[in-house]
């Protein structure tokens, strides 16, 4: 501060001092402004700590159990962590985890977006909201729920869906028919999954729809669109990087999903070998890992465990942060326009207009 | 006049311009995209009210009976009838309380910092971005973490506790993001006639902005409760199952409602645990539907007027 000592610039001007006085208005809350504001700081560097922890912690664990493994991590299909010596790889988990939920995301996000039009531009002004929120309890029914539920009552109807699919295109070794009447495949958890997704990737979307511009909604309707027309013309693409968006978020939650997932899918024999076919069960890193939590005896399994948790973080982060960036990216009217969301508030939804 | 208006008209064949009625194809198409999007709405509710249906018609009979809101499991095997879910309603509410009790001050702390101090800097981004992440994180990694730091490194029992502390890592983002929200919402002139009056801005914070969004922050509170006692992995892998009433979190196993359903879904074939399952997955239910329902009371009461 060179003000102080005397050599200040001749171009400052000269009441300087008497401004940083009127600023000063006394020591009052001083020390609790200093508690206060430190309070505040040490808990948002709290939070990236505890990021920074998660990946450390995981990371430093799970590097000598990868030291230790003699087969390829990445690559290998054997999971055998306390075997002599141990031998895992995360292919098959990783393929199960990946595939499961895009056939979520391919359910999910055309009902999704029908839904959220629905509640936007379809269905009458009154009963928008109380559509909304019921479609909203879908994500208050804890997962466990979902699981138990799927695989006693839902598995059961699929049957004939997934007799007539893998007839159809059996040819392919994904949709190969299936060994046994197996109920607990990973079809059967992709669709639970797909109703787990849903509420989240419907309730972004409708929030993006309903930020449509009247202007270019009315515009459309004016030269005559259908609703329809209207709705391809100027709400879709206005909204588009908003799906995508919400669609992202709805992966990232589908790749995590443990305990559905878990109840639902059937743990392949050993022996059996690799079945690629979404009609056979299979295992993905959250199933596994929860399904072994009794064998975290040894410091290696543990670290084996950690390594595949390690793999699932790095994937949901990826996926998150896209999700993210496109939304960052591509808000629909820039920054500006967007409308400041409340928590519990009522959707803004504009009911019927044609 | 029309008459007039008709002689003015430019001749013109009639079909380029017309305006007045759709073609078949487009009616046709827009009659199919309302069938999808009707059909949409109706099959995304299906699985809701077949849910609710199959908990609420299996699960209701047992608790009806008090003895199912006041009594454990204890010694009570899977083939006989009796015994109650005490323990695991206990079990929920005591590792969700404790969750709030760590995670809600940081969560608010960290969102007076986010809004208040931070605003725009680059140390406010870092934070908003791993929040971001910490929205994502699944709850079988945030167990696994906390296994990892808790049981593998400090070699700590398998206790309710840290199922507790991997709880703060889902609900933390949640109530952070909230609470975010309602204190961007709250007018700057409201801040600046507290500060015109000389009040510091710690105390400004504390009794004016945080205050005037106290609703939206219990909102916020509730959700991430309610998102928290659902959570199974967690106990899974960080806490064993017990069956008898255990209230303390530092020692020992710790019935949950999440676990007892997941006891006893291996002996569905078996009446009494098949009915236990479906009431205390009811009970579940119905406490977080609860926690949800309050919170939109709660929002719908307290939203701030922005103007």
């Amino acid at each position: 501060m060179s003000t102080t000592d005397g050599t200040a610039p001749p171009d400052r001007p000269a009441d300087d001092p008497a401004d940083r006085k009127k600023v000063e208005l006394g020591p009052v809350g001083h020390l609790g402004d200093r508690l206060f504001s430190g309070l505040a700081h040490t808990s948002g560097g709290l939070v990236v700590a505890i990021v920074a922890f998660v990946g450390i912690f995981l990371l430093a664990l799970a590097i000598p159990s990868l030291a230790k493994n003699e087969s390829s991590f990445l690559f290998s299909r054997i999971w055998e962590p306390g075997g002599n010596p141990p031998k895992f790889g995360i292919a098959a988990l990783f393929y199960t985890t990946v595939i499961s939920s895009i056939i979520a995301m391919v359910i999910a996000v055309p009902i999704a977006v029908g839904v959220a039009l629905f509640t936007t531009y379809y269905a009458p002004k009154r009963l928008a909201a109380p559509v909304s929120h019921a479609i909203d309890l879908l994500a208050a029914v804890p997962s466990i729920i979902y699981g138990l539920w799927g695989i006693l009552f839902f598995a059961p109807i699929l049957r004939p869906v997934i007799n007539g699919l893998s007839s159809a295109l059996g040819w392919l070794p994904v949709f190969e028919k299936p060994i046994g009447d197996n109920v607990g495949v990973v079809f059967t958890a992709s669709v639970v999954l797909a109703i787990m997704i849903l509420p989240v990737v419907t309730a972004i979307s409708r929030e993006i729809f309903a930020q449509t511009p009247v202007t270019h909604r009315e515009g459309a309707l004016a030269l005559g669109a259908t609703r329809w027309e209207m709705i391809r013309m100027a709400v879709l693409p206005y909204g588009r990087s908003g799906v995508v968006s919400a669609s992202m978020l709805g992966l990232g939650r589908a790749l995590g999903e443990t305990v559905a997932v878990l109840i639902i899918l059937s743990v392949p024999n050993g022996n059996d070998p690799w079945d690629p076919s979404i009609f056979a069960g299979g295992e993905t890193f959250a199933s596994k890992i929860a399904n072994n939590a009794a064998e975290f005896d040894s410091p290696e399994k543990t670290g084996a465990y950690i390594a595949a948790g390690l793999v699932l973080f790095v994937v949901t982060f990826l996926v998150n942060s896209a999700a993210r960036v496109i939304v960052a990216r591509s808000t629909p009217g820039g920054k500006r326009n967007r409308r400041i969301r409340r928590i519990g508030d009522k959707p803004k939804t504009e009911g019927a207009t044609v | 006049m029309s008459s007039t208006l008709a002689a003015n008209r430019p001749a013109y064949d009639g079909k380029t311009l017309d305006l007045t009625g759709k073609s078949g194809a487009r009616a046709v198409k827009n009659t199919l995209a309302t069938i999808f999007i009707v059909l949409a709405f109706v099959i995304a509710l299906i699985p809701l009210l077949w849910i609710l249906w199959t908990v609420v018609s299996k699960g209701y009979h047992l608790l009806l009976d008090a003895n199912w809101w006041g009594q454990s499991q204890r010694g009570v095997t899977v083939r006989r009838e009796g015994g109650g879910a005490y323990h695991a309603i206990m079990g929920t509410l005591i590792m969700a309380l404790i969750t709030a009790v760590i995670a809600v001050p940081i969560a608010i702390l960290g969102a007076i910092y986010l809004v208040e101090y931070g605003k725009g800097t680059k140390a406010a981004k870092a934070v908003s971005f791993t929040v971001d992440i910490l929205t994502g994180v699944p709850s079988i990694v945030a167990a696994l973490f906390v296994y990892a730091v808790w049981i593998t490194v400090f070699g700590f029992n398998r206790v309710g506790f840290a199922v507790s502390l991997s709880l703060v890592l889902l609900m933390l983002p949640v109530v952070l993001r909230s609470t975010e929200e309602m204190l961007k919402l709250v007018p700057d002139e409201l801040r600046e006639a507290s500060y015109a009056l000389g009040v510091p801005k710690w105390k400004t914070i504390l009794k004016v902005v945080v205050p005037t969004a106290f609703g939206g922050i219990v909102t916020g509170v509730m959700l991430g409760l309610a998102r928290v006692m659902g959570e199974t992995a967690p106990l899974l892998i960080l806490v064993g199952y017990s069956k008898n009433i255990n209230l303390n979190p530092f020692d020992g196993f710790m019935g949950a409602l999440p676990t007892m359903i997941n006891q006893d879904r291996t002996e569905l074939a078996l009446q009494p645990a098949a009915d236990r399952v479906w009431a205390a997955a009811l009970t579940l239910i119905l406490l977080v539907l609860l926690l949800n329902l309050l919170a939109r009371v709660i929002a719908r009461f307290s939203t701030i007027k922005s103007k």
